[in-house]
């Protein structure tokens, strides 16, 4: 049982009632959070200080344009903020920064970190075909069912970790029938409570585990088999990644958007993997051919040893391939397996050290011998 | 010359204890495998999993890793890094459905000369069974 905080308004006016609040009474100097830039649902991150720019503010709308824990490494990454900031942020946003913190990519220190119980987010592309307005209208209405939303991002659909488990608040979304009249705000350390003294609405004691999230669970884990199950249709072996990834261009677009790459420069981008025209020549005489751009699929392998390990699922990655390659459906796949190897979830705990940068001596040890 | 099929190895030896055990089965005069190349590294943390795949991908038909016995690291623990390493490997290749038996880590002395000569020909054979390496069919990838 924990403490709720109860707005009685519905949940997207209840959220940005308390972040007026928090900016109102300085417990707090900025808000992190999403903004409306456009009538079409373009929306982007933004950091608000003044309490009349939060009228823009949509801390809930399904999209991601960037997971925000990169952008959050990216403000803490030389030196903790020194003063207090609220950031809302998702689930997968949270886990991938806690997993950069880990790779001393930055810093929790002074943030209040807001999330929610997440219903998924619609791909980018809905947005530039026309399709987001029709979406978004049954989008609270699935969150409220605990259904899993249609056309939302595959990876969504088959995220089972959508209750956070860092945030000093979590917004209950998921299968609360009461949305539009009641704002339900669980309140899980003691930073949240003290920041919500003299919030406005009611403090009352709740589970945040319900009959409904556990059905969502549910479901999701079935879709997570069904989209394994038909990835896997495709076949194995090289022959099935080359066809996979026949289409790649070689943009790296997915190493940008992910929020677990935060090298400067990608070992794949450096001189280390340049193809020089010697390169080329000696295989040419041993091959008889190329690809061009060569090296996709030991990009793509090569990622995979880097981060998989580290995967949170969020689904930047196959929103932003410019040729439609389910890679988050893989990366999850290969991450799922390799996190359950080291028993280990990306983002759970922040003393947890990252499996690949650590060990233990009486481990594996019929290995070698 | 038989026309008989030698796989093609590449070896990552650790500096202070498998190269010198390779050395000391040659100087023996123990029998090794043809098949193996060997990559002197100065250890075997040193192995990144990369320079395995990018082998792979290549066209070798197997990849050997091999390094001090656990406790015995010239680094101290570089060798339980590069146990975890192949074992994140290994996993990796067996869901992506690459042949994971063509990777292998063994511990192997300075003073076990014999002991790499048995693992690599052992190796050795097995690859032979598994025949060439089907990422050579795949020629632009």
């Amino acid at each position: 049982m924990s403490n709720v905080l109860k707005i009685k308004k519905g949940v997207e006016q209840g959220v940005n009632e308390l972040l007026k609040f928090l900016l109102e009474s300085e417990k707090v100097k900025g808000i992190f959070t999403l903004r409306k830039m456009n009538e079409n649902g373009a929306v982007s991150y933004s950091l608000i200080t003044h309490p009349k720019e939060l009228k823009n503010a949509v801390p809930l709308f399904p999209l991601m344009p960037v997971n925000a824990g990169k952008i959050l490494s990216g403000f803490t990454l030389k030196k903790a903020i020194n003063e207090p900031i609220a950031a809302v942020l998702r689930s997968c946003e949270l886990r991938a920064f806690i997993e950069l913190i880990k790779r001393t990519q930055g810093s929790l220190e002074n943030f209040l970190l807001i999330s929610s119980t997440c219903g998924g987010v619609y791909p980018l592309k809905s947005l530039t075909d026309g399709t987001f307005k029709e979406q978004v209208s049954q989008y609270w209405e699935s969150a409220k069912n605990a259904e899993i939303a249609s056309d939302i991002r595959p990876t969504c659909a088959a995220c089972e970790y959508f209750i956070p488990q860092q945030a000093d608040m979590t917004i209950a979304i998921v299968g609360k029938n009461d949305l539009q009249q009641e704002c339900s705000i669980f309140l899980n350390t003691k930073k949240g409570e003290e920041f919500t003294i003299g919030a406005p609405g009611n403090i009352v004691s709740e589970e945040i585990d319900t009959k409904e999230t556990t059905k969502l669970r549910e479901k999701r884990q079935d879709q997570k088999k069904k989209l394994f199950d038909e990835f896997e249709k495709n076949g194995f072996g090289i022959k099935a990644l080359v066809k996979t990834f026949a289409a790649c261009l070689s943009c790296h677009g997915c190493s940008k958007a992910c929020p677990i790459c935060y090298c400067t420069l990608c070992d794949f981008d450096s001189k280390t993997h340049e193809y020089l025209p010697s390169s080329h020549e000696i295989e040419l005489e041993q091959k008889g051919g190329i690809r061009i751009p060569p090296g996709t699929i030991f990009f793509h392998i090569g990622r995979m040893i880097h981060m998989a390990v580290s995967c949170v699922n969020c689904g930047m990655c196959s929103d932003v391939c410019p040729v439609n390659i389910p890679v988050s459906t893989i990366f999850s796949k290969v991450g799922d397996s390799l996190q359950k190897l080291f028993d280990y979830l990306p983002g759970k705990d922040i003393e947890e050290p990252v499996p690949s940068g650590t060990y233990k001596e009486e481990e594996f040890t019929e290995i070698g011998e | 010359m038989n026309d008989e099929y030698t796989p093609k190895i590449i070896g990552f030896l650790c500096n202070w204890c498998a190269y010198t055990g390779a050395d000391l089965a040659g100087v023996s005069r123990i029998q090794i495998t043809p098949s193996l190349r060997i990559i002197r590294v100065m250890c075997s943390g040193r192995i990144d999993p990369l320079f395995v795949l990018k082998g792979l991908l290549k066209g070798a038909d197997g990849v050997m890793m091999m390094g001090c016995h656990p406790g015995d690291c010239h680094y101290q623990k570089g060798n339980y890094s590069a146990r975890r390493r192949y074992v994140l490997l290994q996993k990796l290749f067996e869901d992506l459905g690459f042949e994971s038996e063509r990777i292998g880590l063994w511990w192997v002395s300075a003073s076990e000369g014999p002991r790499y000569a048995q693992v690599s020909s052992e190796f050795s054979e097995e690859i032979k069974k598994l025949g060439p390496n089907p990422v050579r069919e795949e020629i632009f990838i």
